[in-house]
């Protein structure tokens, strides 16, 4: 593939559709439960959650174009897997100590 | 990258802009801003609950105000994803128009969150009420932040290509913008689900 391929990929107008209807169906769901309210509070939570995870992973393939078989998609994957790893440090970590201390100093 | 690549950017070096090379320090740059964003967001995690006696996000959180911010900045999405295409054709009216839709979309979202912060800071709900406050503007401003400066390029380059059409160097531009706005729209969810709809459960 030659240098001016790989820069200036056309992915078409299908991966851009395909991820908005996604994306409009997996932010109307997590905004219509908590508007409701009706369902138990940590099932709400954990339920938002899985959605936001599900919309990013699809924000991230069908706009950002991450993939696995071309190789910038490839690159740009790994470096983004590693950004995540140290953000689950960085955001997991902290929150966990700081709870713990919390609960610590209540108790 | 494979080697090829490389070399082929060696030996043709003014035929060729970098393109993919830097798309990808571009990219790099954006995997630091993350983690930005991460520490900002994990502030926030820490700070939430600190409200001192003023409102918790579930008395000042108006989820159906959000649900539009939210879909400005989607449809802005798919209209860069149009300019993109466009610019990879070569298009440079079906660029400068998406590229012109997206700007007022992302105009109407900042518009809206300033509108948001002022009302918050006129009932006295202002960054310095308590320490909720302070992390819920600082990460949403932030967000916002970004997304102004990611306007103020978006209407540089639509002069750039109206003056000098779609250059391989502009089209590379163009392509730069667009991670950085899908980028800020990922963050968005995460702003959308930690801050308003988390807040508003509990």
């Amino acid at each position: 593939m030659s240098q001016h391929d790989q820069s200036h990929q056309d992915h078409g107008v299908k991966p851009y559709v395909i991820g908005f209807v996604l994306a409009v169906i997996l932010t109307v769901i997590p905004f219509w439960l908590v508007m409701q309210g009706t369902l138990d509070k940590a099932v709400t939570l954990w339920t938002i959650v899985i959605f936001a995870i599900v919309q990013i992973a699809v924000h991230l393939k069908y706009f950002l174009h991450l993939s696995l078989t071309t190789d910038d998609g490839r690159l740009n994957t790994f470096t983004f897997l590693f950004s995540a790893l140290i953000i689950v440090l960085v955001v997991g970590l902290s929150v966990w100590i700081i709870y713990a201390s919390n609960a610590m100093m209540m108790g | 990258m494979s080697t090829s690549v490389l070399n082929n950017e060696a030996h043709s070096h003014e035929h060729h802009d970098s393109g993919s090379t830097t798309l990808f320090g571009f990219w790099l740059y954006l995997m630091t801003d993350c983690v930005l964003f991460a520490s900002v967001f994990a502030t926030y995690a820490v700070l939430f609950m600190n409200t001192a006696g003023g409102p918790s996000g579930h008395d000042i959180f108006e989820l159906d105000y959000v649900l539009v911010e939210t879909f400005a900045l989607l449809f802005s999405s798919i209209t860069y994803g149009f300019a993109m295409i466009g610019a990879q054709r070569g298009n440079k009216q079906v660029t400068l128009l998406w590229l012109a839709v997206t700007f007022i979309l992302g105009a109407v979202f900042i518009g809206m969150e300033v509108n948001e912060f002022s009302h918050l800071i006129h009932e006295g709900f202002g960054p310095q009420r308590s320490a909720f406050l302070t992390a819920f503007f600082s990460l949403v401003g932030m967000h916002g932040l970004h997304v102004t400066a990611g306007l103020i390029w978006m209407a540089v380059l639509m002069l750039e290509v109206m003056n000098n059409g779609l250059q391989p160097r502009t089209v590379t531009r163009v392509g730069c913008l667009s991670l950085f706005w899908h980028f800020l729209d990922v963050v968005w969810i995460c702003v959308f689900t930690v801050v308003y709809l988390m807040g508003a459960v509990s």
